[in-house]
Parts: C-alpha cells; sequence; structure tokens
C-alpha cells in the first residue's frame, strides 16, 4: 500500500510540471498582460511602465521567468500579488476556509440526496418516483448554475426576504455561526443541485449493476431481510464506483463553486480567481491552478486508496 | 431494442408489469424526442431568426424601455434597459449560442477522436505521452482553463467555440481509445492489414466508423456542454461582448435589474435551460438507444 502511494506520487511530479508549463505558457505568451491595466492611466509614462515591468521580472525570457517561479513554488515561496505585493500563498490560503465550507457542505448533502434518490430509484425501478427522479436529474444538469443561483436569490432573498442575497456575514456579524448558516444555504442547495443529480444518476445505475449479481439472488434466497440485502450486499458494492467518481468529480466540483461563489458573493478561492483573472494577477492564478491540480491529483490518490479499503480483491498496482 | 432482453428483465424482477414496461419505453422514447424537437426548433428559430425577428436586435427604442412581456403587440416579450425588443435578441442570440455548440463540438470531437484513435491504435510510448497530456488536462478545471484562455484572446465567435472545444475533449479522446483497444485486437483489423493497409487507413477507414455510435452520443452532449459554457464565460465577460446579444451576457446585463424587471433575467435563462436540457435528452435517448450493454440494464 505504502509503495503504491509513494509510486503514485511520483506519478503526480510529471502531472505537476505539465500542469505548470501549460497555465504558464497560456497566461504568459497571451496578448495584454498585467500591464495593460497601467497603460489606462494617464499619469504612468511608457517610462513608468518599462520600470514596473523590469521590478516585476517581466521584462526577462520567458524560460527564466518560469524557471524562477517554478523554483519558488518548490522553496514554499509562490511569489507575491503586483498589486500590492502580498505574498500569493498566504492570499489563497486565507480563501482556502471558505470555499472548503461551501464545497464540503455541498458535497455532504449532494452524496446523502444522491445516494437516496438513486438508491430509491433503483429498488423501485420504472415507478413513477424513478421517472420523476431520472427525468429530474436530466432536467437538473441542464440548469446553468449562475441562473439557477440568480433565481434562487430572487425567489428566497429578494422576493420572500427569507435569506441573504449573499456575502458570507451580515455587518458587525463576523464569526457568527448562525449568521453564517443563513447566508450559506443558498450557495450550498445550488451548488449541491448538479451533484445530487449526478450522484443520483450514477448510484442509480450502479445500485441496478449490483443487484443483478448472482450473490445477491443467493442473499435473497437466504430469506435475508430486503434492508439487509440493501445496505449489507448491496451497498459496499455499489459504492465503490462512487467513490472513484468523488476523485474524478473533483474538478467538476471547483469549476461549480468558482461559478457559485461568483453569483452570491462568498469570499472563497473562486471569487478569487475570478478578480485575479480580471486583474491579470498571474501569481495568484498560477498558484490557483497548481493548489487545485494537487488537490485533485490527492483526491483520486485517496479515492483509489479507499476503493482499496474497502474491497480487499482490489489490489493496488 | 428487443424483446429477448426486455423478456429476461421481466424474469428477473416478476413482479413488472407488461403495461409499466410499455410506460417505460414510452417515457424513455418520449423524452428523446421531446428533446430532438427542441433541438430542431431552436435550429430553425436560429437559421431563420432574420425572417421571424420582429425587429433588429440592437435597435434602441428609449421610448419603450422595460416594457414587460405580452404589454405591447409590437414587443411581444417586451424590452431591455435600453428599449431592444427581448424576443428579436433570444433569437439572435440562439443562434450564437447554437453556433458556438456546434463548432465548439466539432473542435472537441475532432480533436478528441483523432488523439483517442491514434493512442489507442499505436499504442506504445506515443499512447503513455498522449494519455499522460490527457490526465494534465484533467487537472485542471474546465472553467478555470476556459476563463484563463478566454481572458487573454480576444473574444471572437471562433475564438469561443475553439476555447470551449479545445478545453473539453479529454472525455471523447478515453471513450474512443478505450473503444479502439477492443476493436483492433478483431479480425476484420487483421484483414485489413492482412490486405496491405496502412496504419492511416485502418485507423481512419476502418476502426473510425465502428466508434460512430459512442462519439455520436458524445457529441450530442457535448453540444450542450458547450451552450453552458459559452453562457458561464459571457456571463462572466469573456465571452461575447455587447451589442452582440448572448442569452449569458443579456443575463449579465439583467442582472443589474433584476429585482424591479426580473423577467429580463428570466427569459435567457429558461432559453439556455431548453436548449441544453433538448441535447441532453437527445444524447440520453441516443446512448440508451445505441449502447447494447445498457439496453440489457434498462
Amino acid at each position: 500500500m505504502l509503495s503504491y502511494i509513494a509510486r503514485r506520487l511520483l506519478h503526480a511530479i510529471p502531472l505537476l510540471v505539465g500542469v505548470s508549463v501549460i497555465g504558464f505558457g497560456l497566461m504568459h505568451l497571451a496578448p495584454g498582460g498585467p500591464l495593460a491595466v497601467y497603460t489606462l492611466n494617464p499619469t504612468i509614462t511608457s517610462q513608468d511602465i518599462d520600470r514596473i515591468r523590469v521590478a516585476l521580472g517581466l521584462d526577462q525570457p520567458l524560460h527564466l521567468q518560469y524557471l524562477g517561479w517554478a523554483g519558488g513554488m518548490l522553496t514554499g515561496s509562490w511569489g507575491h500579488t503586483f498589486f500590492g505585493g502580498r505574498p500569493v500563498l498566504t492570499v489563497i490560503l486565507e480563501r482556502v476556509p471558505a470555499t472548503l465550507l461551501l464545497m464540503g457542505s455541498a458535497l455532504s448533502l449532494a452524496i446523502v440526496l444522491g445516494l437516496a434518490i438513486g438508491i430509491l430509484g433503483a429498488v423501485r425501478r420504472y415507478s413513477l418516483f424513478d421517472y420523476l427522479a431520472t427525468t429530474g436529474a436530466l432536467v437538473a444538469l441542464s440548469f446553468p448554475t449562475f441562473w439557477f443561483g440568480l433565481m434562487a436569490i430572487f425567489l428566497f432573498a429578494v422576493e420572500l426576504r427569507w435569506l441573504p442575497t449573499g456575502g458570507m456575514f451580515e455587518l458587525g456579524e463576523e464569526g457568527n455561526p448562525l449568521d453564517l448558516l443563513r447566508h450559506l444555504v443558498l450557495p450550498t442547495l445550488v451548488l449541491a443541485l448538479v451533484i445530487t443529480a449526478t450522484w443520483s444518476r450514477y448510484a442509480r445505475s450502479s445500485f441496478l449493476e449490483v443487484m443483478h449479481q448472482d450473490y445477491m439472488r443467493t442473499a435473497r434466497a437466504k430469506g435475508l431481510r430486503r434492508h439487509e440485502i440493501l445496505f449489507r450486499h448491496a451497498f459496499p458494492n455499489a459504492v465503490k464506483p462512487l467513490i472513484a467518481l468523488l476523485g474524478v468529480e473533483l474538478p467538476f466540483l471547483f469549476s461549480g463553486a468558482l461559478v457559485t461563489e461568483t453569483i452570491f458573493g462568498w469570499p472563497g478561492m473562486g471569487r478569487l480567481f475570478v478578480d485575479a483573472l480580471a486583474m491579470k494577477e498571474y501569481p495568484i492564478l498560477m498558484g490557483m491552478v497548481m493548489f487545485t491540480a494537487v488537490f485533485v491529483i490527492v483526491g483520486n490518490l485517496l479515492a483509489d486508496v479507499a476503493i482499496a479499503l474497502i474491497d480487499p480483491r482490489v489490489r493496488l498496482q | 431494442m428487443t424483446d429477448a432482453p426486455a423478456i429476461a428483465a421481466s424474469l428477473a424482477t416478476a413482479h413488472e408489469s407488461q403495461a409499466r414496461r410499455v410506460l417505460k419505453r414510452f417515457v424513455h422514447h418520449h423524452l428523446a424526442l421531446v428533446g430532438g424537437c427542441v433541438v430542431l426548433a431552436l435550429c430553425l428559430a436560429a437559421l431563420f431568426a432574420p425572417a421571424i425577428a420582429p425587429h433588429d436586435p440592437i435597435r434602441l427604442d428609449t421610448s419603450f424601455r422595460f416594457l414587460a412581456p405580452f404589454q405591447n403587440p409590437a414587443y411581444l416579450l417586451g424590452t431591455d434597459e435600453l428599449g431592444r425588443d427581448t424576443l428579436s435578441r433570444l433569437l439572435y442570440g440562439g443562434r450564437i449560442s447554437l453556433t458556438v455548440g456546434l463548432v465548439a463540438m466539432a473542435t472537441t470531437v475532432l480533436t478528441g477522436a483523432v488523439i483517442g484513435i491514434v493512442s489507442g491504435y499505436l499504442g506504445g510510448w506515443v499512447d503513455t505521452v498522449l494519455m499522460r497530456f490527457v490526465d494534465t488536462m484533467l487537472c485542471f478545471p474546465q472553467v478555470f482553463l476556459l476563463l484563463v484562455v478566454a481572458a487573454f484572446v480576444p473574444p471572437t465567435l471562433l475564438s469561443i467555440s475553439l476555447i470551449i472545444g479545445l478545453t473539453s475533449w479529454m472525455e471523447v479522446a478515453r471513450i474512443v481509445r478505450s473503444e479502439i483497444l477492443h476493436l483492433k485486437q478483431q479480425d476484420f483489423v487483421q484483414a485489413a492489414r492482412a490486405l496491405g493497409a496502412g496504419g492511416g487507413r485502418i485507423m481512419f477507414r476502418e476502426l473510425l466508423p465502428n466508434t460512430m455510435a459512442p462519439i455520436l452520443v458524445a457529441a450530442t452532449l457535448k453540444v450542450a456542454g458547450a451552450v453552458l459554457m459559452e453562457s458561464y464565460i459571457s456571463y462572466l465577460g469573456y465571452g461575447v461582448q455587447p451589442p452582440l446579444a448572448s442569452w449569458g451576457n443579456m443575463l449579465t446585463n439583467a442582472q443589474g435589474y433584476f429585482d424591479t424587471v426580473p423577467w429580463l433575467a428570466i427569459l435567457p435563462g429558461v432559453m439556455i435551460t431548453c436548449t441544453v436540457m433538448g441535447f441532453n435528452f437527445l444524447g440520453d435517448g441516443l446512448r440508451d438507444a445505441l449502447d447494447p450493454r445498457l439496453r440489457m440494464e434498462g
């Protein structure tokens, strides 16, 4: 097991190098760039811009910039923001808790709901519930997240005034967990919708596949009770592909969080990314790309390890 | 749908009635049918937008600003903050969304299929390198990659479509590759090789046509994905630029007047949802119809 994890982590190195080269290349080869912001300011002369370019190291050849940046990454200094000069790692890390809170609550809600809907749909296949659930999931997958979010804000915050329109805390209420909870409800529901739909579809087909296996028939023939069959025999087998799905779906979760955070003004990493993009803050953007890539790789690894722990038949190669 | 698997299924779950199965088949086809009709209607509306649209989508009429739907027969679905006709803008926006959706899908399928076929057929280090590349691309959350490129490349219809297409082909490549790995063991490939066919001919004339079913399904679903993506990046301001109407940037505009004139935000969202749903239903139906393994499981 340990050697497997070590090997997987070794494999992650070329992956991360690839991610960094692609990300760095895309950002730095593209026209425009961070200095374009200054050219809009009439009091800044072209000499000033040249000075800023040298100060930020943007005058150097691309490969030197990359090596300098990559060296910094490895030694833990992720560079400083162009505007304000704050350390990138600090800027990113202070946004992580908000995103993890949102993603965590949405994911737990979606997994519970999705599993319940999927299992019920598989058990009562072709029932009215099953039709509604499968059709509903397909409809939910077709909603643009941001539009669904806007509609939720309109209904629950503007019309009914039950919940706040956005942000994390009311002014003066910073740190109040009840206030946080009120702000968390809408973004969680919006982000959870698509994940629930995906999970219910996968859970349904995974359970259907398991329920037609021979050992299930044996269990039924032995006279085991229905819930025993379902939860002791079917569940562990059916849930395996779903754990793999959890790892694979991580990038989508980040994408969804980005959109959700933008609509609700949630001060997480997604907001940071969108703001940094508007300012062409390469150091932040690169830091975030690397951060999510590591997150995705580790997530996939954890999913594979978890599957091996559940199922003794799986040999990690 | 043949009867044999249906009978097997009904034997497996004995209390499943004939009516249920008919209902199931009907609903399944029904959904795909609905999807197909929606897609067809949207395509026709987009194609004939100049003929159907009652107004020029960028013509201003400041004496009729913020008109609600069904108030004025001249502006059936109302007007926006500049007095532009919402119906006409929706129709022209549909042209943009569908164009981007289709061009992006073509890019996705082309890139994914070529990489999948070459990787699966050649194997060895080519396969390793290409699949590593796929893994690398999958480490990026798609919206991140999309936004980074979209923020730097001047937005035109073509560039937006290409960006979306080039950031979403990885799944297709994996599907095609796994099909090829299975297909290339089969006799007809041996036969083709024995007849002296070269690698290119075998890959693109013998193997490619046999992977059409999964490609078709993926392509339909990719149109839905691309329409969604276009609306995301237009909504965030990096996509189709005003005054050109797209459903995404109509929504961005509407957001400013959201609490007073909600219909401006509701209508483009409904259009996006309908379009995406249409393609999703169609793709799902195609998958059910084309994938024999799924047909067994229902």
